[in-house]
């Protein structure tokens, strides 16, 4: 078995202890919930948006909801990583986690290799722990249900 | 046959097995259980001598094959005490056995307002049935609320049971260990009119069990939890509600004819039986039954008290008020159970530092997600113990428990 060292780095650690953007955005933030059938958890992402289409910004996010430190750690990670970026660049963002992640379908286009995922590479170890990936992705797919949909409600399964 | 340790470990042969040069401390038997050698053996003899399709063709094989089946069957009427053997039918599992209940008897009982009364503590096997009846015809739900230490509060029983038609709960929860009043519950029931369905699969595993005793209409348990193979479950039911209830599946091996105009169906429990049976399931079934039968329900009953006292008090005399485990503290009320919350740390995480040390818990919902609700948690992680566990396993646990913490810093 992988040792527990990859799995829970310091990093993610530090992110489960002290998760960043932790709270709710009134409306009309659009609020789109995720949720871990086998397991329980839930988590709900609040976005503030300007513009429009691939060129609106993320000016505001915050996370809510209850989680293993995997997924927790990277919904604090990915809040810190989407803010102040457009939707484009968060699309691409989340295809090259999703790729790091071992997920299927996530082909990455062209110069996502170049994309720097900054804390977020700590979660590789996470790939290891093959039953762990879901609670890894929970709160990118969360993000993107709510940029397709507006809102609504996704889960893992 | 005294209960000893040592040789009932031996009898199971992944008990023996290391990963990573460490033993396997197996504490998932809630879930499913783990096989004795001679089920194994049980199973295998059978497909290397006997097997051939049962109940249908005429030669010595088959005949061979149909009779190691129906020794399933007497066994398992034999283990609950039932009336007759015939009142015994074999399913894929106890949800299926739920479900055939739900859709058999109560498609031909149950109506829009009817109402079916619950507890808080089921599993989804026994609510998701009855919920798909709510939306199909309307019929109404009502819950049995618990009590602060994880027990039925029974104080309003007979008001939640005035005009219910079905009063369906477990014998043990899943969850909380905690073994309710199966013979009064059905009495209440009976003395309400309605038709009372034990869900038993976490309890015939460990206890002896006399459904007659029990005064029960209907019974659901489960083979793979009881030492068993997956693939096969029972219902047990009076032979009087089987033989007025319509059939569940239909197909081959359920009729008595069949015509271009219709069908008629063949006696009970042939008439729930819909198609090739799990004619291997039974065999290693029949094996299993035998093998708790000779250790002795009521020994295992006792081990397993012993254990669970080591249990609370390892767990409660390490961790004090960092663990909360829930459920009754006294043994004679609980089954081997433990399901609990350590410190701040989510179940995901206590179970992924567990497996480290190949201490295999559950960690999640227990599929009994509004039981979840009524105890404010998303999650909890569960220990379960059964006949081969020892005071070794618990300590295992423990010493888990205490690397969590070290690795969190919680």
């Amino acid at each position: 078995m992988p040792a527990l060292e990859d799995l829970y780095r310091e990093i993610i650690l530090d992110h489960y202890r002290t998760p960043r953007n932790r709270g709710e955005l009134d409306p009309p933030a659009i609020k789109a919930e995720g949720h871990n059938p086998l397991c329980g958890d839930d988590i709900t992402i609040y976005l503030s948006m300007s513009g429009e289409g691939d060129d609106a910004i993320i000016e505001d996010i915050k996370v809510g909801g209850q989680g293993c430190s995997i997924s927790q750690s990277s919904a604090s990670m990915m809040s810190q990583s989407i803010k102040g970026k457009t939707v484009a660049e968060n699309r691409a963002l989340a295809r090259r986690f999703k790729s790091l992640m071992g997920i299927a379908g996530a082909e990455p286009h062209d110069g996502d290799d170049a994309i720097d995922l900054g804390d977020l590479e700590a979660l590789e170890g996470v790939m290891k722990f093959p039953v762990r990936i879901k609670c890894a992705v929970l709160s990118w797919n969360t993000f993107l249900q709510a940029l397709d949909t507006g809102g609504g409600t996704t889960s893992t399964e | 046959m005294a209960f000893d340790q040592t040789s009932v470990r031996k009898d199971f042969p992944i008990l023996s097995r290391e990963i990573d040069g460490k033993p396997l401390v197996y504490l998932d038997s809630g879930n499913t259980s783990q096989k004795p050698q001679r089920v194994i053996d049980a199973m295998s003899h059978f497909q290397e001598h006997t097997y051939a399709p049962i109940n249908r063709s005429s030669y010595r094989l088959a005949g061979e094959a149909t009779d190691a089946y129906e020794k399933g069957r007497v066994a398992i009427a034999r283990l609950i005490n039932a009336p007759s053997v015939d009142e015994v039918v074999f399913t894929k599992n106890a949800t299926e056995s739920m479900n055939l209940i739900s859709q058999a008897w109560g498609r031909a009982n149950l109506g829009e307002g009817d109402i079916v009364v619950l507890t808080e503590m089921e599993h989804h096997a026994n609510i998701v049935p009855w919920q798909m009846l709510a939306q199909e015809r309307k019929i109404q739900i009502r819950w049995v609320p618990l009590t602060a230490d994880g027990q039925l509060d029974v104080t309003n029983l007979d008001n939640l049971l005035d005009g219910a038609k079905v009063f369906s709960f477990t014998a043990m929860s899943n969850v909380l260990g905690t073994i309710t009043p199966i013979a009064m519950l059905c009495e209440r029931a009976k003395a309400a009119g309605a038709l009372s369905i034990v869900d038993a699969c976490q309890f015939v595993p460990h206890n002896v069990t006399d459904v007659q005793s029990w005064g029960a209409d209907l019974v659901v348990f489960s083979s793979h939890k009881m030492c068993g193979p997956s693939g096969i479950g029972m219902l047990w039911g009076r032979m009087e509600i089987l033989d007025a209830m319509p059939p569940f599946l239909g197909g081959g091996n359920m009729i008595d004819t069949v015509t271009f105009d219709g069908f008629t169906t063949a006696p009970v429990p042939m008439k729930f039986e819909a198609g090739t049976p799990p004619i291997i399931e039974a065999v290693g079934l029949a094996a299993a039954v035998e093998y708790l039968e000779e250790i002795g329900l009521e020994n295992i009953r006792q081990h397993e008290m012993e254990l669970s006292r080591y249990t609370l008090d390892t767990l409660k005399g390490r961790f004090g008020d960092d663990i909360k485990i829930y459920g009754p503290d006294d043994v004679e009320l609980r089954g081997g159970v433990f399901s609990f919350a350590f410190r701040d740390l989510h179940p995901h995480d206590v179970s992924q530092v567990l497996d480290e040390r190949n201490v295999c818990v559950r960690a999640g919902h227990h599929c009994a997600k509004p039981l979840m609700k009524t105890l404010g948690v998303n999650a909890t992680t569960r220990a379960s113990i059964y006949l081969y566990n020892d005071t070794a396993d618990i300590d295992a646990l423990a010493d888990g428990l205490d690397s969590a913490t070290d690795i969190f810093g919680i």
